[in-house]
């Protein structure tokens, strides 16, 4: 072995030491990040399809958490083709010039058994707000399965302006469901 | 005491009749404005959707308390003169009639649900969805829809021709007996 692989090798050795917790294999194809929102009081569903998730989480230690979330906004399925054209446009998400939004946590506490709570930054359409959401903890066969619900107000992002930002029409209130599933490390 | 033999429809008959006449021939109008208008309109459009299903319901509600009223209330007759053949030909398309005033709101409720969007009755009251969302089956429903929208127009169109052809040139009452305020001629 070159001595310059022998030092990766021991510095990777001792990363595990080091980190705050290992980093999980989120299973993207079982995660899931949807929301509904209320067209004329009738609840529609969308979801985005494409997203990276990095989680680090130790039960023993959920103040060590960590989370990371990096939406594509053009995989949005708003609930219907013509929806997905409009929404991606700039009175809504302005997907050309904001391709991505963004979760990165600052705090993680227990709230007591598989409830958790966790604190962050998210950024949408280049506007970065604090939120909170609880979540739960819960093994499914050899999996870890993380899932929330939050409400955020579209219109503290600009999401929906001009004659979109009548909340008669479009409700103001925007209902986020999360689902991360991790795989087991190998 | 003994009523003499209806020579003219009933005033709730009368009524229903011409209501449900004057809401179809509106919301077939709308229905073909709305479809056309581009999202990028505003939520004009989501508007006019949900007054186009409201419509739709309130059309299905009235139709219904209309066979009810219909089954229950003997019509006055077909005027003396008339063929069997024409006999036989107004009872098909009024029944055709009754069945399309149905089937139209119907195929309308099944393709929104399809499309995956409740209906919810003035925005509070939800309509339950018979059929989860399915992109094939909305768009078989959506062409049911439109296809039997054009029958209906062309059923009605036949039933104004013939109702004409009674009044100018049978010289008739079949059409005044359904007038509102007018006095059958003798």
């Amino acid at each position: 072995m070159r001595p310059a692989l022998t030092r990766l090798a021991a510095i990777a050795a001792l990363l595990p030491a080091v980190a705050w917790a290992e980093p999980l294999a989120v299973d993207l194809g079982k995660s899931e990040i949807a929301f509904v929102s209320t067209q004329m009081g009738v609840p529609v569903d969308g979801k985005f399809k494409k997203f990276a998730a990095q989680v680090e989480f130790d039960a023993k230690k959920p103040e060590t958490a960590k989370v990371r979330l990096d939406v594509t906004i053009a995989s949005i399925d708003a609930g219907s083709d013509e929806a997905n054209g409009e929404v991606v446009g700039k009175n809504w998400l302005s997907a050309a010039k904001f391709p991505q939004a963004t979760f990165v946590s600052s705090a993680v506490k227990g709230l007591g058994g598989n409830r958790y709570e966790v604190t962050g930054q998210m950024t949408i359409k280049g506007k970065t707000l604090p939120i909170t959401t609880p979540f739960t903890l819960r093994a499914q066969g050899a999996s870890q399965v993380f899932e929330g619900t939050f409400v955020m107000k579209r219109n503290e992002f600009g999401i929906g302006e001009g004659p979109w930002a009548d909340p008669e029409t479009v409700a103001n209130e925007i209902k986020v469901r999360f689902r991360l599933v991790a795989n087991p490390a190998k | 005491m003994f009523e003499t033999r209806r020579t003219r429809y009933h005033g709730v008959a009368i009524a229903l009749h011409w209501l449900i006449a004057l809401a179809i021939a509106a919301n077939f109008a709308l229905g073909l404005y709305m479809t056309e208008l581009p999202l990028s309109a505003g939520p004009i459009k989501l508007k006019l959707y949900s007054y186009h299903k409201w419509a739709g319901v309130t059309i299905f509600a009235l139709v219904l308390l209309r066979i009810v009223w219909r089954a229950t209330h003997r019509p006055p007759d077909m005027p003396p003169g008339m063929a069997l053949w024409e006999r036989t030909a107004a009872g098909v398309a009024h029944i055709v009639l009754y069945g399309l005033t149905l089937a139209v709101p119907l195929t309308g409720w099944l393709f929104s649900s399809a499309k995956g969007f409740q209906t919810v009755y003035f925005g509070v009251l939800p309509i339950p969805d018979l059929l989860s969302k399915d992109a094939l089956l909305a768009d078989l429903l959506h062409g049911a829809h439109e296809n039997l929208n054009w029958l209906l127009a062309a059923v009605v169109l036949l039933h104004v021709a013939a109702a004409l052809k009674h009044h100018l040139i049978s010289r008739d009452d079949v059409l005044s007996r359904m007038l509102p305020l007018v006095r059958p001629r003798n």
